[in-house]
Protein backbone atom coordinates (compact mmCIF):
# COMPACT_ATOMS: atom_id res chain seq x y z
CA UNK A 1 0.00 0.00 0.00
CA UNK A 2 2.84 2.25 0.82
CA UNK A 3 4.85 1.40 -1.96
CA UNK A 4 2.17 1.71 -4.16
CA UNK A 5 1.23 5.45 -2.48
CA UNK A 6 5.08 6.33 -3.16
CA UNK A 7 4.57 5.09 -7.03
CA UNK A 8 1.79 7.60 -7.30
CA UNK A 9 3.76 10.06 -6.25
CA UNK A 10 7.23 9.82 -7.84
CA UNK A 11 5.25 9.16 -11.00
CA UNK A 12 3.48 12.40 -11.43
CA UNK A 13 6.20 14.36 -10.06
CA UNK A 14 8.18 12.78 -12.66
CA UNK A 15 5.73 13.38 -15.56
CA UNK A 16 4.53 16.69 -14.09
CA UNK A 17 8.49 17.86 -13.94
CA UNK A 18 9.12 15.91 -17.63
CA UNK A 19 6.67 18.34 -19.09
CA UNK A 20 7.70 21.70 -17.05
CA UNK A 21 11.22 21.11 -18.87
CA UNK A 22 9.98 21.24 -22.22
CA UNK A 23 7.32 24.08 -21.53
CA UNK A 24 9.41 26.42 -19.00
CA UNK A 25 10.07 29.96 -20.94
CA UNK A 26 13.61 29.71 -18.79
CA UNK A 27 16.14 27.40 -19.74
CA UNK A 28 17.58 27.50 -15.91
CA UNK A 29 14.15 26.21 -14.97
CA UNK A 30 14.23 23.70 -17.45
CA UNK A 31 17.25 22.24 -16.14
CA UNK A 32 16.10 22.51 -12.30
CA UNK A 33 12.90 20.63 -13.20
CA UNK A 34 14.68 18.15 -14.87
CA UNK A 35 17.24 17.84 -11.86
CA UNK A 36 13.70 17.20 -10.02
CA UNK A 37 12.63 14.06 -13.42
CA UNK A 38 16.02 12.82 -12.41
CA UNK A 39 15.21 12.37 -8.65
CA UNK A 40 11.87 10.97 -9.04
CA UNK A 41 13.35 8.59 -11.66
CA UNK A 42 15.73 7.54 -8.80
CA UNK A 43 12.52 7.16 -6.19
CA UNK A 44 11.21 4.86 -8.95
CA UNK A 45 14.47 2.65 -9.81
CA UNK A 46 14.79 2.07 -5.48
CA UNK A 47 10.94 0.98 -5.94
CA UNK A 48 11.64 -1.54 -8.06
CA UNK A 49 14.66 -2.73 -6.07
CA UNK A 50 17.39 -1.42 -8.53
CA UNK A 51 19.11 0.58 -5.90
CA UNK A 52 22.71 1.04 -7.59
CA UNK A 53 20.88 2.32 -10.83
CA UNK A 54 19.09 5.09 -8.32
CA UNK A 55 21.85 6.00 -6.76
CA UNK A 56 23.56 6.26 -9.86
CA UNK A 57 21.43 7.92 -11.38
CA UNK A 58 21.06 10.88 -8.58
CA UNK A 59 25.34 11.22 -8.60
CA UNK A 60 25.60 10.71 -12.35
CA UNK A 61 23.12 12.59 -13.54
CA UNK A 62 22.23 15.25 -10.84
CA UNK A 63 26.22 15.46 -9.50
CA UNK A 64 27.79 15.90 -12.70
CA UNK A 65 25.53 15.84 -16.29
CA UNK A 66 22.93 18.42 -14.73
CA UNK A 67 25.96 20.57 -13.26
CA UNK A 68 27.36 20.68 -16.64
CA UNK A 69 23.82 21.87 -18.22
CA UNK A 70 23.40 24.32 -15.56
CA UNK A 71 27.33 25.92 -16.35
CA UNK A 72 26.80 26.16 -20.34
CA UNK A 73 22.96 27.27 -19.78
CA UNK A 74 24.79 30.06 -17.71
CA UNK A 75 27.66 30.98 -19.22
CA UNK A 76 26.21 31.19 -22.70
CA UNK A 77 24.86 35.02 -23.13
CA UNK A 78 21.49 33.77 -24.88
CA UNK A 79 18.22 36.03 -25.77
CA UNK A 80 16.45 32.61 -24.84
CA UNK A 81 12.87 34.84 -25.78
CA UNK A 82 14.13 35.20 -29.19
CA UNK A 83 14.92 31.37 -29.48
CA UNK A 84 11.09 30.65 -28.58
CA UNK A 85 9.80 32.93 -31.40
CA UNK A 86 8.42 29.30 -33.50
CA UNK A 87 7.19 28.27 -30.54
CA UNK A 88 3.30 28.15 -30.88
CA UNK A 89 3.83 27.72 -34.87
CA UNK A 90 5.70 24.32 -33.75
CA UNK A 91 2.68 23.15 -32.10
CA UNK A 92 0.34 21.25 -34.57
CA UNK A 93 2.66 19.33 -35.62
CA UNK A 94 4.70 18.32 -32.49
CA UNK A 95 1.22 17.80 -31.16
CA UNK A 96 0.15 15.66 -33.78
CA UNK A 97 3.61 13.28 -33.62
CA UNK A 98 3.40 13.33 -30.01
CA UNK A 99 0.25 11.83 -29.95
CA UNK A 100 0.83 9.52 -32.59
CA UNK A 101 3.61 7.96 -30.36
CA UNK A 102 1.50 8.31 -27.24
CA UNK A 103 -1.23 6.25 -29.15
CA UNK A 104 0.95 4.03 -30.78
CA UNK A 105 2.57 3.19 -27.27
CA UNK A 106 -1.02 2.49 -25.59
CA UNK A 107 -1.68 0.05 -28.24
CA UNK A 108 1.45 -1.96 -28.03
CA UNK A 109 0.84 -1.90 -24.02
CA UNK A 110 -2.45 -2.70 -23.98
CA UNK A 111 -3.30 -5.41 -26.77
CA UNK A 112 -0.19 -7.18 -27.97
CA UNK A 113 1.23 -8.08 -24.06
CA UNK A 114 0.38 -9.32 -20.89
CA UNK A 115 2.17 -7.87 -17.89
CA UNK A 116 3.42 -10.33 -14.93
CA UNK A 117 2.26 -8.26 -12.03
CA UNK A 118 4.43 -9.19 -9.11
CA UNK A 119 8.39 -8.35 -8.99
CA UNK A 120 10.42 -11.17 -9.22
CA UNK A 121 12.82 -12.15 -6.33
CA UNK A 122 16.49 -11.45 -6.60
CA UNK A 123 18.43 -14.32 -8.08
CA UNK A 124 20.18 -15.16 -4.88
CA UNK A 125 18.65 -14.73 -1.83
CA UNK A 126 20.82 -12.44 0.60
CA UNK A 127 22.36 -10.75 -2.26
CA UNK A 128 21.62 -7.22 -2.54
CA UNK A 129 21.12 -5.13 -5.73
CA UNK A 130 24.94 -3.63 -5.88
CA UNK A 131 26.16 -6.86 -5.07
CA UNK A 132 24.51 -9.04 -8.09
CA UNK A 133 25.38 -6.43 -10.05
CA UNK A 134 28.94 -6.36 -9.23
CA UNK A 135 29.23 -9.81 -9.77
CA UNK A 136 27.27 -9.95 -13.35
CA UNK A 137 29.12 -7.50 -14.65
CA UNK A 138 33.14 -7.71 -13.79
CA UNK A 139 32.90 -11.32 -15.19
CA UNK A 140 30.27 -11.73 -17.99
CA UNK A 141 29.67 -8.16 -19.25
CA UNK A 142 33.47 -7.12 -18.54
CA UNK A 143 34.47 -5.92 -22.13
CA UNK A 144 30.95 -4.27 -22.05
CA UNK A 145 32.21 -2.47 -18.80
CA UNK A 146 35.78 -1.60 -20.43
CA UNK A 147 34.37 -0.40 -23.39
CA UNK A 148 32.12 2.31 -21.54
CA UNK A 149 35.22 3.37 -20.13
CA UNK A 150 36.39 3.89 -23.05
CA UNK A 151 33.56 5.43 -24.36
CA UNK A 152 34.10 7.75 -21.10
CA UNK A 153 38.01 8.23 -22.34
CA UNK A 154 36.39 9.34 -26.10
CA UNK A 155 34.21 11.76 -24.89
CA UNK A 156 36.58 13.23 -21.91
CA UNK A 157 39.14 14.04 -24.81
CA UNK A 158 36.87 15.14 -27.25
CA UNK A 159 35.44 17.53 -25.10
CA UNK A 160 38.95 19.00 -24.25
CA UNK A 161 40.08 19.00 -27.58
CA UNK A 162 36.40 20.92 -28.49
CA UNK A 163 36.71 23.63 -26.10
CA UNK A 164 39.92 23.94 -25.44
CA UNK A 165 41.60 26.74 -27.41
CA UNK A 166 44.65 29.10 -27.34
CA UNK A 167 44.34 33.06 -27.41
CA UNK A 168 47.61 35.20 -29.04
CA UNK A 169 48.53 37.91 -26.99
CA UNK A 170 48.26 36.09 -23.65
CA UNK A 171 50.80 35.70 -21.32
CA UNK A 172 51.23 32.40 -19.30
CA UNK A 173 53.90 30.20 -18.16
CA UNK A 174 56.14 28.12 -20.07
CA UNK A 175 57.06 25.75 -17.76
CA UNK A 176 59.94 24.89 -19.46
CA UNK A 177 62.01 27.41 -19.36
CA UNK A 178 61.47 28.13 -15.66
CA UNK A 179 62.84 24.43 -15.16
CA UNK A 180 65.81 25.32 -17.15
CA UNK A 181 67.20 28.24 -15.54
CA UNK A 182 70.69 27.49 -13.93
CA UNK A 183 72.30 29.32 -10.83
CA UNK A 184 74.69 31.11 -12.82
CA UNK A 185 71.66 32.98 -14.84
CA UNK A 186 69.71 33.21 -12.02
CA UNK A 187 71.66 34.46 -8.90
CA UNK A 188 74.17 37.51 -8.84
CA UNK A 189 76.28 37.85 -5.97
CA UNK A 190 77.05 41.32 -5.12
CA UNK A 191 79.59 42.17 -2.73
CA UNK A 192 77.78 45.26 -0.63
CA UNK A 193 80.94 47.69 0.86
CA UNK A 194 79.97 48.67 4.22
CA UNK A 195 78.41 51.98 4.81
CA UNK A 196 77.99 52.78 1.43
CA UNK A 197 74.67 50.06 0.53
CA UNK A 198 73.90 49.68 -3.58
CA UNK A 199 73.18 53.31 -4.40
CA UNK A 200 75.12 54.63 -7.04
CA UNK B 1 -4.08 -1.91 -5.89
CA UNK B 2 -0.88 -3.64 -6.78
CA UNK B 3 1.37 -1.90 -9.01
CA UNK B 4 2.21 -4.06 -12.17
CA UNK B 5 5.05 -3.73 -14.38
CA UNK B 6 2.28 -1.85 -17.27
CA UNK B 7 2.27 1.29 -14.49
CA UNK B 8 6.16 1.88 -14.84
CA UNK B 9 5.68 1.27 -18.98
CA UNK B 10 3.12 3.93 -19.05
CA UNK B 11 5.30 6.20 -16.93
CA UNK B 12 7.89 5.65 -19.31
CA UNK B 13 5.86 5.73 -22.23
CA UNK B 14 4.63 9.60 -21.22
CA UNK B 15 7.88 10.28 -20.31
CA UNK B 16 8.88 9.28 -23.68
CA UNK B 17 6.53 11.16 -25.55
CA UNK B 18 7.16 14.63 -23.70
CA UNK B 19 10.87 14.07 -24.64
CA UNK B 20 9.98 13.99 -28.38
CA UNK B 21 7.36 16.75 -28.29
CA UNK B 22 9.62 18.63 -26.42
CA UNK B 23 12.55 18.49 -29.93
CA UNK B 24 9.22 19.29 -31.81
CA UNK B 25 8.46 22.67 -29.59
CA UNK B 26 11.93 24.03 -28.91
CA UNK B 27 13.33 23.66 -33.03
CA UNK B 28 15.73 26.58 -32.05
CA UNK B 29 17.06 25.61 -28.85
CA UNK B 30 19.89 23.27 -28.84
CA UNK B 31 20.01 23.34 -24.72
CA UNK B 32 16.55 22.35 -24.60
CA UNK B 33 16.76 19.89 -27.28
CA UNK B 34 19.42 18.35 -25.41
CA UNK B 35 17.51 18.11 -22.71
CA UNK B 36 14.45 16.34 -24.35
CA UNK B 37 16.83 13.58 -25.54
CA UNK B 38 18.01 13.20 -21.74
CA UNK B 39 14.15 13.03 -21.00
CA UNK B 40 13.74 10.07 -24.19
CA UNK B 41 17.01 8.26 -22.37
CA UNK B 42 15.51 8.45 -18.57
CA UNK B 43 12.49 7.01 -19.98
CA UNK B 44 14.21 3.87 -22.31
CA UNK B 45 16.09 3.45 -18.87
CA UNK B 46 13.22 3.36 -16.99
CA UNK B 47 11.64 0.61 -19.58
CA UNK B 48 14.60 -1.60 -18.75
CA UNK B 49 15.05 -1.73 -15.34
CA UNK B 50 11.42 -2.00 -15.00
CA UNK B 51 11.34 -5.31 -17.25
CA UNK B 52 14.74 -6.36 -15.59
CA UNK B 53 13.24 -6.28 -12.22
CA UNK B 54 9.77 -8.12 -12.88
CA UNK B 55 11.80 -10.76 -14.83
CA UNK B 56 14.13 -11.02 -12.29
CA UNK B 57 16.79 -10.48 -14.91
CA UNK B 58 19.73 -8.83 -13.89
CA UNK B 59 21.19 -7.89 -17.43
CA UNK B 60 18.44 -5.23 -17.97
CA UNK B 61 20.11 -3.35 -15.28
CA UNK B 62 23.63 -3.73 -16.80
CA UNK B 63 22.36 -2.38 -20.22
CA UNK B 64 20.76 0.36 -18.21
CA UNK B 65 24.33 1.11 -17.02
CA UNK B 66 25.85 1.62 -20.75
CA UNK B 67 22.79 3.47 -21.67
CA UNK B 68 23.95 6.10 -18.42
CA UNK B 69 27.26 5.75 -19.37
CA UNK B 70 26.27 6.75 -23.77
CA UNK B 71 24.22 9.50 -22.39
CA UNK B 72 26.43 11.28 -19.90
CA UNK B 73 29.19 11.14 -23.12
CA UNK B 74 26.65 12.54 -25.31
CA UNK B 75 25.77 15.23 -22.88
CA UNK B 76 29.37 16.25 -22.31
CA UNK B 77 30.20 16.24 -26.16
CA UNK B 78 26.76 18.17 -27.08
CA UNK B 79 27.56 21.06 -24.75
CA UNK B 80 31.62 20.81 -25.99
CA UNK B 81 30.01 21.25 -29.18
CA UNK B 82 27.41 23.90 -28.63
CA UNK B 83 30.06 25.78 -26.43
CA UNK B 84 32.34 25.94 -29.09
CA UNK B 85 29.50 27.02 -31.28
CA UNK B 86 27.84 29.67 -29.58
CA UNK B 87 31.61 31.35 -29.19
CA UNK B 88 31.89 31.48 -33.43
CA UNK B 89 28.61 32.35 -34.20
CA UNK B 90 27.01 34.66 -30.85
CA UNK B 91 24.03 32.08 -31.49
CA UNK B 92 22.82 28.88 -30.66
CA UNK B 93 19.84 28.86 -33.18
CA UNK B 94 19.28 25.47 -34.99
CA UNK B 95 18.36 27.07 -37.80
CA UNK B 96 21.67 28.59 -39.05
CA UNK B 97 23.68 25.53 -38.20
CA UNK B 98 23.42 24.37 -41.87
CA UNK B 99 25.58 27.39 -43.13
CA UNK B 100 28.28 25.54 -42.93
CA UNK B 101 30.83 28.20 -44.08
CA UNK B 102 33.85 26.51 -41.65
Amino acid sequence: MIASLFFYLFAAVLVGSGFMVIASKNPVHAVLFLILAFFNAAGLFVLLGAEFLGMMLIVVYVGAVMVLFLFVVMMLDVDFAELRAGFLRYMPIGATVGIIVLLELVFVLTALFTAPDTIAGAPDAGVNNTRALGQVLYTDYVYLFEAASLILLVAMIGAIVLTLHHRVNVRRQVPSVQVARDPKTAIEVVSVPSRKGLSK
Amino acid sequence: MTIGLSHYLTVAAILFTLGIFGIFLNRKNIIVILMSIELILLAVNINLVAFSAFQGNLIGQVFALIVLTVAAAEAAIGLAILVVYFRNRGTIDVASVNVMKG
